[in-house]
């Protein structure tokens, strides 16, 4: 009867939608303010109705009800609770629910906090949304309804994919959408722009919340999922270039690109069309990333399975809000004014440079990801494209980014001295050196690559910290002016010194991780003793153990360092009964420096167990990195202007109503 | 001219959307017909160093049933599914490997680690067998008969449940 009730409140959620992506439209042309104001109603009535349905599937998986085939399908009696919560999204119709979920959720967050947008622009982004919704639904309902039942109901379930059982991965989707989905507003406000005929500074603004919200929810999605990937694989990476990461990648870099080139837009008045481009594109990814994962084109570890008439349905809606956005695009953005004269340098040529970079580098992933599926259907040979493809391209083009970073953030607007950054930069240009320098005379000549990416690291850290510290003129003037001028800062200068500072951090970790990486694969036997780095580590021996839903190996090593004692580490190799299918639980002990990593192979026939041990160097700073990445994200949301929404002009303070044009096409 | 810049965009999508459509049409788990019911492909690859094989070549197969398994060290799927290659092997399946674009001492650290259930395996490493073979991205596995003739393509890491509903049921069918 619930399931039912989630069923109907989808068809109910499916007819809002499509008032929602109708009406508002016709109210803004018509100026009819009813029409316009619906769009709100709608939203925040889809909202509580995808809730209800994602409520309704929720309780269906905490009390196993096995008469619904997705249940079935996904879920056991024996399953720990947190895992019969995280498979609702853990299969392709509970993700769709989830995904639509989000999709409400901003929505109805756009009606209650977009109070500073004029009425008929908040109109259009609102029935921009709605459309996206009813795209949604309408593939949810007919080819995807979560709610179908089973006659009769089994008495037990499928069990669900081991490797997703896994706290980690049970967050990682709902925050991976919520990035995704979170993209869809700055869309829909791209959309609405493009309808109006106008892009300004107040726009600027008030895609901005939106933008970083996204960003830094795809950011943390995709390092939830990286680190998934790293203890969970047991193979030590923790990027593979595959697919599936890929396409939650590209939106990244193309939205990392909008949320720069929309600062040009507001404080210049410049690159508008630009903007609503990559607006459109970094929500295009998302939808594409979605499609390549649902659809079953191109095969990987993390897609769904594969339903050619989903593939069709997918293919159709992407057709429709890609192709349908970038026709938008191409016939309304050459009427909007093209700004003024650009210097390039200066900050708008520095976050310029950024977006290029950034842009190729997505194009570069793009075609790394699709060239093997392009390959095919013109039918020439086929390849499979791996980590050397991305390493060889995407890797120089991130050099002159990152080697930019600083000396962009530290230029002023239209006219910037090069000659002046650098005498402000000088401590980080020192610091970045003399790093290089001693890495290559003290620890290793040869690895000049290692030396640069240690030395580029110390560059953004050192570079974010020296332009804060200029800016409040720390050392030169006396400390309570400085104090003055640190309280006077507005949110964002620190939001910029933080994210690039972590994105310092990132770089740290990359470069440790993968050029000092120490690997031992040998057969130790119970009561041996072998050494790695400084290590020394004493296989104690394997005993069996039983989990919730798993029984397991369970090998003990315990390390030394010196003769005292380091850590005792658990390595597994589990094995579910209900799902017929092992997993390896490698053994981390990690702290700020490095992380043991063991993990425990197979038993030799002579009694000897097959294990891997590695020390990966700084690798908690990949994480560390972008969480403070992230963090730089929020305190920019903090920004006060980001709240007093449209900067008044002087027209408007006179009584005008800029705000309120007359609009296009009306 | 400035406006056909701004017609780029849609003009970019347009080919993407063609390609995927097509890509639509073909299912990437099952071979191009144009491989199935052949006889498999001519080749002859070297050993890995160490592994006490001769390496793995054309005339090794037929006889019986028999899997073969492209596999790489850098392939995360490839560890995915090794624990089923193991449990097939341990079942007395008969499964060669070809080790797709590696470095030999990367493949044999992985196989002391994770198990090695391969009869023999040909080191494969500039690709090429793989191209003859059609090989779309490791993991493959190719169920090759007694007269050694191709007669099924699994691309991606097999599951359990390809192994009771195609695999087994096959290499059953092929014994008689």
């Amino acid at each position: 009867m619930i399931a039912e009730l989630g069923h109907f409140a989808l068809v109910m959620a499916l007819g809002l939608a499509i008032a929602q992506g109708s009406l508002p439209f016709l109210g803004a042309a018509r100026h009819d303010l009813a029409l316009m104001r619906l769009g709100s109603t709608a939203a925040v009535g889809q909202l509580a109705c995808v809730t209800l349905a994602l409520a309704a599937l929720t309780n269906a998986y905490v009390t196993s009800d096995f008469s619904l085939l997705n249940v079935y399908e996904n879920s056991h009696s024996a399953k720990p609770l947190l895992y019969k919560i995280s498979g609702v999204w853990g299969n392709h119709e509970g993700s769709l629910v989830l995904w639509v979920w989000i999709l409400a959720l901003f929505g109805a967050a756009v009606a209650l906090f977009g109070r500073n947008l004029p009425l008929p622009f908040k109109a259009r982004t609102l029935a921009v949304q709605g459309l996206i919704g009813t795209g949604f639904l309408l593939f949810m309902l007919f080819t995807s309804n979560p709610f179908e039942r089973l006659v009769p109901a089994p008495l037990d379930g499928t069990g669900l994919n081991p490797i997703l059982q896994d706290p980690g991965l049970a967050f990682h989707p709902p925050m991976l959408y919520l990035g995704y989905v979170g993209l869809s507003v700055t869309f829909s406000f791209a959309m609405a722009a493009l309808i109006e005929g106008r892009v300004d500074a107040s726009w600027a603004r008030w895609v901005r919340p939106w933008t970083l919200v996204a960003w830094v929810a795809l950011t943390l999605g995709i390092a939830l999922g990286s680190w998934w990937a790293y203890y969970e694989l047991g193979w030590g990476g923790w990027w593979f270039w595959d697919p599936v990461e890929n396409a939650s990648f590209m939106p990244w870099l193309a939205a990392t690109a909008l949320l720069h080139s929309a600062i040009v837009v507001e404080k210049r008045d410049t690159l508008k069309s630009w903007t609503i481009l990559l607006a459109i594109l970094a929500f295009s990814l998302s939808l594409l990333g979605t499609f390549l994962v649902r659809s079953g084109v191109l095969t990987s570890v993390h897609a769904f399975a594969v339903d050619p008439s989903r593939g069709v349905f997918i293919l159709a809606l992407l057709v429709i809000a890609i192709g349908g956005s970038l026709a938008m695009f191409a016939l309304r953005a050459p009427a909007m004014q093209p700004g003024g004269h650009f210097a390039p340098v200066s900050r708008e040529g520095g976050l310029l440079l950024n977006n290029l970079l950034l842009a190729t580098a997505t194009a570069t992933v793009l075609l790394g990801t699709l060239y093997p599926l392009a390959l095919e259907v013109v039918g020439g040979a086929k390849i499979s494209v791996g980590p050397p493809f991305f390493n060889a391209t995407f890797v120089p083009l991130m050099l002159p980014l990152l080697l930019a970073v600083p000396i962009g953030a530290t230029l002023a607007w239209k006219r910037g001295n090069l000659m002046g950054a650098f005498r402000r930069l000088r401590l980080a240009v020192a610091a970045a050196l003399a790093t290089m320098a001693l890495y290559l005379v003290l620890v290793s000549p040869q690895s000049l690559g290692a030396a640069l990416g240690f030395g580029l690291a110390v560059w953004l850290i050192g570079g974010s910290v020296t332009d804060l510290a200029a800016r409040v003129g720390l050392l030169e003037l006396a400390p309570g002016r400085t104090w003055q001028r640190l309280k006077g800062l507005p949110a964002s200068a620190f939001a910029v010194t933080i994210a690039h500072a972590g994105l310092g951090v990132l770089i740290v970790g990359i470069t440790a991780s993968s050029t000092l990486q120490e690997e031992r694969l040998l057969a130790m036997r119970p009561g041996e003793t072998t050494t790695i780095g400084r290590y020394e580590v004493r296989f104690a021996g394997v005993d069996e153990r039983q989990g919730p839903n798993y029984s397991a190996l369970r090998a003990t090593f315990e390390t030394t360092s010196g003769g005292l004692p380091v850590a005792t580490l658990h390595s597994e190799k589990r094995f579910f009964p209900v799902e017929g299918q092992p997993t390896t639980e490698a053994g981390i002990h990690t702290n700020l420096w490095r992380d043991l990593y063991f993990v425990l192979g197979d038993r030799t026939p002579d009694g000897a167990w097959a294990v891997r041990l590695y020390i990966n160097p700084f690798v908690i700073w990949i994480w560390g990195g972008v969480g403070i990445m992230a963090l730089g994200g929020l305190v920019s949301l903090l920004d006060r202007r980001l709240r007093v929404g449209a900067p008044t002009t002087a027209a408007a303070r006179r009584g005008g109503r800029p705000d309120l044009p007359d609009p296009v096409g009306a | 001219m400035r406006r056909l810049l701004f017609v780029v965009p849609a003009l970019v999508f347009v080919a993407i959307a063609g390609f995927l459509a097509i890509g639509l049409t073909r299912d990437p788990s099952t071979l191009p017909s144009a491989l199935l019911d052949r006889p498999a492909p001519d080749f002859a690859l070297p050993p890995l160093p160490g592994r006490d094989d001769a390496g793995f070549a054309r005339a090794d197969l037929g006889g019986g049933p028999m899997l073969v398994n492209f596999f790489a060290s850098w392939c995360v799927p490839c560890r995915i599914e090794h624990p089923i290659i193991n449990r097939l092997a341990e079942a007395g399946v008969t499964v060669h490997g070809i080790n797709y674009k590696d470095k030999p001492e990367d493949a044999l650290a992985w196989l002391a680690e994770l198990g090695d259930p391969f009869a023999r395996v040909g080191r494969d490493q500039d690709g090429r067998v793989g191209i003859d073979w059609g090989v779309y991205g490791v993991p493959e596995t190719y169920v090759i008969d007694a007269d050694g003739t191709i007669v099924h393509k699994h691309v991606g890491p097999l599951q359990p449940r390809d192994l009771e509903r195609t695999i087994l049921p096959l290499l059953e069918s092929l014994k008689r």
